[in-house]
């Protein structure tokens, strides 16, 4: 048992040697305050907490538990609500009120999953089997939508020398046992625990072929997203970096969504929780909330959680990943995350590098993307991970550390637009700044699922919305009226797209959600509209007559 | 038991700090007696052994290494709470200073708050009406939202805020229920009175509690005052279910008081000298507003904050935007124009306004409206660029019909008397009979059943004519 010696807001020291192991799980002081050792030497051990310590005095004892922080991962996460050190929120709000206590004797018994709840579960393993890591033994229908599959931890492995009948049984039964090679009998639950800042192994990374099929039409048709893949929507506050990631969140074609608030506001999560309660998955007919994890650490909630929400987030997601599912996790944002990771390292009195930032900002982040991908599990399945990470520049400055540093390892990058916001062009991406890396890999999908002439249509498209923008510097100089009829028509075509295509009204009905074969259709519609009217010019006719006689016309 | 310690070790800044301490916890009130007899406050922001910081709000006048006594109270900073709170007048830390005595308390509370459970909030949805027809239409303030003022030094941001207060109306049968609660940081006195004045003349007086820091008064202090404030109005919502409307102003004072506290803490400054962890700082106060289930109650707050040099990318009030749900920007242009108030439409937004908006809230047509509104006003600016470099007479026919727009926009619909209050209705009518102005086929986000509903080009005579008076503007 160590005490506390001395205590800096969330950053403690225990004086002396201790036996406690770096990124172990510790709880602190009488209230028994989660905390993480981050940091040993000789003289002092120092440990990051995950809730405010206030009221904490020195001499305190400070237990470790033997482990790092973990998730626990088994039935019942999915449509769940949590905190960054995955506590349940909502068994906390039935049994702490309507605010956050902190301390583990105010959180009850805190445990992640519903304990009470019965799965109807089935055994796909009989005794003398062989199993290895990642072999699942066990299956239940975790919601009406997902079968969730328990597996076997990666790294251990055995022959199962008992297992129970097919039956009801809850997250901690005992459904299996197991004898490894040294004789060692375990037992197995539904559930099992993963530290979160491990990512849990694959056989193999594939690369990705298939599309996040989003249908938000400027995402799915100019930007696209691969599963597995990686992208970023940066923008300034008030651009619609929610917006964005709620409506992938909502539309796209991942069978899990991880729906990470980080630092976000409290209303916001309340507003996904709300919606996604009512909302019908548009491809199964059953409600979203059956596919969807929150993580929520809101802005007020303390920040060391907030660090590690992300981790957590991307750990279920693997989980997912590996029972054969593609999840999606949309982190909102990473910046707070960073800001975070800064806050805490200030604490510290490391070293900053760039404006505060820890010098570790960059590899902090790409081991947080790397952990995205298409792989074919320990199993044998095929999975994927993809994340979607919005980003919040200080003064929507692109040039900030965090946003450079995540554009250096993410492969989709969707900029967001003031300007376009400010005329309530949703969604704001700017289609100048913004680059998908994906489309290379995706070209099959395409040309074999939207249609042969897609990518074509598509970069007809992009051309027309480049030409308009250099013709745009103009205007701007002299006006629309002393164009060229030609040029005239560019900025016409354009505003078609601008508005016929790229914007899309997140509220309407049959415009939230827009199928890939009908953004094609959209596309082919207007280019015929150009190559009519470039026949009308070449024929000597004024464009404006063109227009007149188009304007009923949808 | 309570030790009474003699002496301190060390005084930096605000900062004290104590030697051979045993038993204080973090964040503990820490009492202050100088040589002379008077008593300071305090509060421990670290603890390193035996050795511990104390942050003493009065500031370190005259204090000694010797002879300061130094008494731990074993809690942390907590404010007696009790209905009779309304109407009275307190300082920055919570005490009264109106000279009636001080309150019976009902309960104390940590005036650090605890973080609302998400999943314990309710979403607001309710509008509150201001009758300010730029705020009404286009960032509706709803109830249980966050929404500030961006305004910069000498725009006329407490007017307006004077009129928000005075007019905010949420049904009339909520009315009685309803109270200010008003934090000052580092305002000067004047704007202090400005406000009592207000809320005096409006008969909001008796309803209203007030926490002055000014700006002659202790810095540190600042740094408390909006805590106290959010407790209080926590306190009343929660428990006694009001509607309370929170103002903060300026919370530029309270950000540059916590930069002084981390530059005195030898903390590693992150932009501009503020501290890294400005954001998370913020988001306490900020966070504080909002609805929860199993209360009748919410918490609405409008933080008035002057920008730096007019800088929306200054660390003030970009972390702001960042956590409050939108936010109500002036602009000096409009103000040098006469016009009041001097919204600028277009960074301005709120983000809750499209839930509580529309049919069963204001009218069906009030979202495309305000999006119409929005979409127009962008195109106003580029043709206004436009027509600096050429001309206006060089403009476009589509073009000068937007300048037109524009200019009518501003005069009738933007600029308003101090106690003009416009019902909901007429000021969606107003954007109605704008839009009529524009060509039909350029209203690109209004459906068609709608624009044969409302768009009308017989309206817009009255503008032409002027035969709009003062009264109907």
């Amino acid at each position: 048992m160590c005490a506390i010696h001395s205590i800096n807001g969330p950053v403690i020291k225990i004086k002396g040697k201790t036996d406690l192991s770096m990124l172990e799980l510790v709880y602190v002081g009488k209230k028994k305050l989660a905390g993480e050792v981050i940091a040993i030497d000789d003289q002092y051990t120092t440990i990051q907490i995950y809730e405010s310590a206030t009221g904490l005095s020195p001499g305190e004892p400070v237990s470790g538990t033997g482990a790092p922080l973990t998730a626990t991962l088994g039935p019942g996460i999915l449509s769940n609500i949590y905190d960054g050190i995955q506590r349940p929120l909502l068994d906390m709000a039935k049994t702490g009120g309507a605010f956050i206590e902190s301390g583990a004797s105010a959180s009850g018994s805190a445990f992640p999953l519903d304990l009470i709840k019965k799965y109807e579960v089935k055994l796909t393993c009989k005794q003398g089997d062989i199993l290895t890591g990642g072999d699942v033994y066990a299956e239940c229908p975790e919601t009406p939508l997902i079968v969730h599959r328990c597996m076997l931890k990666p790294g251990s492995s055995g022959e199962i020398i008992w297992t129970a009948q097919d039956g009801k049984y809850a997250a901690d039964d005992v459904v299996a046992k197991i004898k490894d090679t040294n004789g060692r009998i375990s037992e197995l639950t539904l559930c099992q625990k993963w530290p979160i800042r491990s990512p849990r192994p694959v056989k193999k990374r594939m690369p990705p072929k298939r599309p996040l099929i989003t249908g938000q039409r400027v995402i799915d048709t100019l930007f696209p997203i691969a599963k597995g893949g990686t992208a970023a929507v940066p923008g300034g506050f008030g651009t619609g970096k929610t917006m964005i990631q709620h409506q992938i969140a909502k539309w796209c074609d991942a069978d899990i969504i991880i729906y990470i608030g980080c630092g976000e506001r409290g209303n916001e999560m309340t507003q996904v929780l709300e919606e996604f309660f009512k909302l019908k998955d548009p491809r199964t007919g059953s409600a979203l909330t059956d596919r969807t994890v929150l993580i929520a650490n809101t802005s007020n909630m303390p920040v060391a959680a907030r660090e590690a929400s992300i981790y957590t987030g991307v750990t279920l997601a693997e989980y997912y990943r590996d029972m054969g599912y593609h999840a999606a996790i949309m982190a909102d944002s990473t910046s707070r995350w960073a800001e975070a990771l800064r806050e805490i390292s200030g604490r510290l009195e490391e070293m900053p590098a760039e404006e505060g930032f820890p010098a570790y900002l960059p590899s902090r982040l790409a081991e947080f993307y790397e952990r995205a991908g298409y792989a074919v599990n320990l199993n044998g399945t095929e999975g994927s991970v993809t994340l979607i990470g919005a980003v919040s520049p200080q003064g929507a400055d692109f040039s900030e550390p965090v946003t450079q540093n995540t554009k250096r390892f993410v492969r989709c990058f969707w900029a967001l637009d003031k300007n376009l916001a400010y005329s309530r062009h949703y969604p704001a991406i700017n289609w100048i700044t913004s680059y998908s890396d994906y489309l290379e890999d995706l070209s099959e999908y395409y040309e074999q699922n939207a249609g042969e002439d897609f990518l074509s249509l598509r970069s007809q498209i992009m051309s027309i919305l480049s030409e308009e923008a250099s013709l745009m510097e103009i205007v701007k100089l002299i006006g629309a009226d002393v164009l060229p009829d030609d040029q005239k028509l560019i900025i016409e075509i354009a505003k078609m797209i601008r508005t016929g295509f790229l914007q899309q009204n997140a509220f309407k009905k049959g415009e939230a959600f827009v199928v890939i074969e009908k953004q094609r259709q959209m596309m082919a519609d207007i280019l015929e509209r150009y190559k009519q009217a470039k026949v009308h010019l070449s024929e000597g006719k004024p464009l404006s007559e063109f227009i007149k006689n188009n304007e009923s016309a949808p | 038991m309570s030790i009474e310690h003699l002496g301190l070790k060390e005084i930096n800044g605000s900062l004290v700090v104590l030697d051979n301490v045993s038993g204080a916890s973090f964040e503990e009130m820490v009492q202050i007696r100088l040589e002379t007899g008077e008593k300071r406050t305090g509060r421990i922001i670290e603890i390193q052994g035996s050795r511990v910081v104390v942050q003493v709000f009065e500031g370190p006048s005259s204090l000694s290494l010797k002879n300061t006594r130094t008494r731990f109270s074993g809690n942390p900073m907590r404010l007696p709470l009790s209905l009779e709170m309304l109407g009275r007048t307190f300082n920055g830390a919570g005490e009264p200073i109106d000279g009636c005595g001080s309150i019976y308390p009902q309960k104390y509370a940590d005036i650090n708050g605890r973080p609302i459970n998400p999943v314990s909030r309710v979403y607001p949805r309710n509008y509150i009406r201001t009758g300010i027809s730029s705020i009404d239409a286009m960032t509706t303030l709803i109830r249980g939202q966050k929404l500030p003022i961006f305004s910069s030094s000498g725009l006329c941001h407490n007017k307006l805020a004077a009129q928000i207060v005075r007019q905010a109306q949420i049904t009339e049968s909520e009315n009685s229920n309803f109270a200010i609660v008003f934090a000052a940081m580092g305002v000067i006195n004047d704007v202090a009175e400005y406000f009592r004045k207000q809320f005096e003349q409006s008969g909001a007086l008796e309803r209203t509690i007030m926490f002055m820091n000014l700006s002659g008064d202790p810095v540190i202090e600042r740094i408390i005052t909006p805590r106290c404030a959010l407790t209080a109005a926590e306190y009343l919502a929660y428990e006694h279910g009001m509607h309370i409307l929170v103002i903060l102003t300026d919370m530029t004072s309270y950000a540059e008081a916590l930069r002084e506290l981390s530059s005195s803490r030898n903390e590693i400054p992150g932009r501009k000298g503020y501290p890294g962890y400005l954001y998370s700082d913020l988001a306490s106060l900020y966070e504080r507003a909002g609805i929860i289930k199993g209360s009748s109650g919410s918490v609405t707050q409008i933080p008035i904050l002057t920008m730096p040099g007019g800088d929306m990318t200054h660390p003030i009030p970009d972390l702001t935007g960042y956590i409050t749900e939108g936010q109500i920007v002036l602009d000096p242009d409009l103000d040098r124009k006469g016009l009041y108030p001097p919204v600028a439409v277009l960074p301005s937004l709120s983000r809750l306004m499209k839930d509580g908006i529309g049919e069963g809230f204001t009218r069906k047509d009030h979202a495309t409206v305000a999006n119409q509104l929005f979409a127009s006003c962008a195109k106003v600016v580029d043709a206004r660029a436009l027509a600096t470099v050429i001309g206006e007479e060089e403009l476009s026919s589509s073009d000068k019909k937007y300048i037109e727009f524009g200019r009518y926009f501003e005069k009738y619909f933007l600029s308003q008397q101090e106690d003009e209050e416009r019902q909901t209705e007429d000021t969606l009518n107003l954007s109605w009979d704008l839009l009529s102005l524009l060509p039909r086929e350029d209203l690109d986000r209004i459906d068609d059943d709608m624009l044969d509903e409302y768009y009308d080009p017989k309206k817009t005579e009255k503008f032409n004519k002027g035969v709009l008076k003062n009264k109907d503007r």
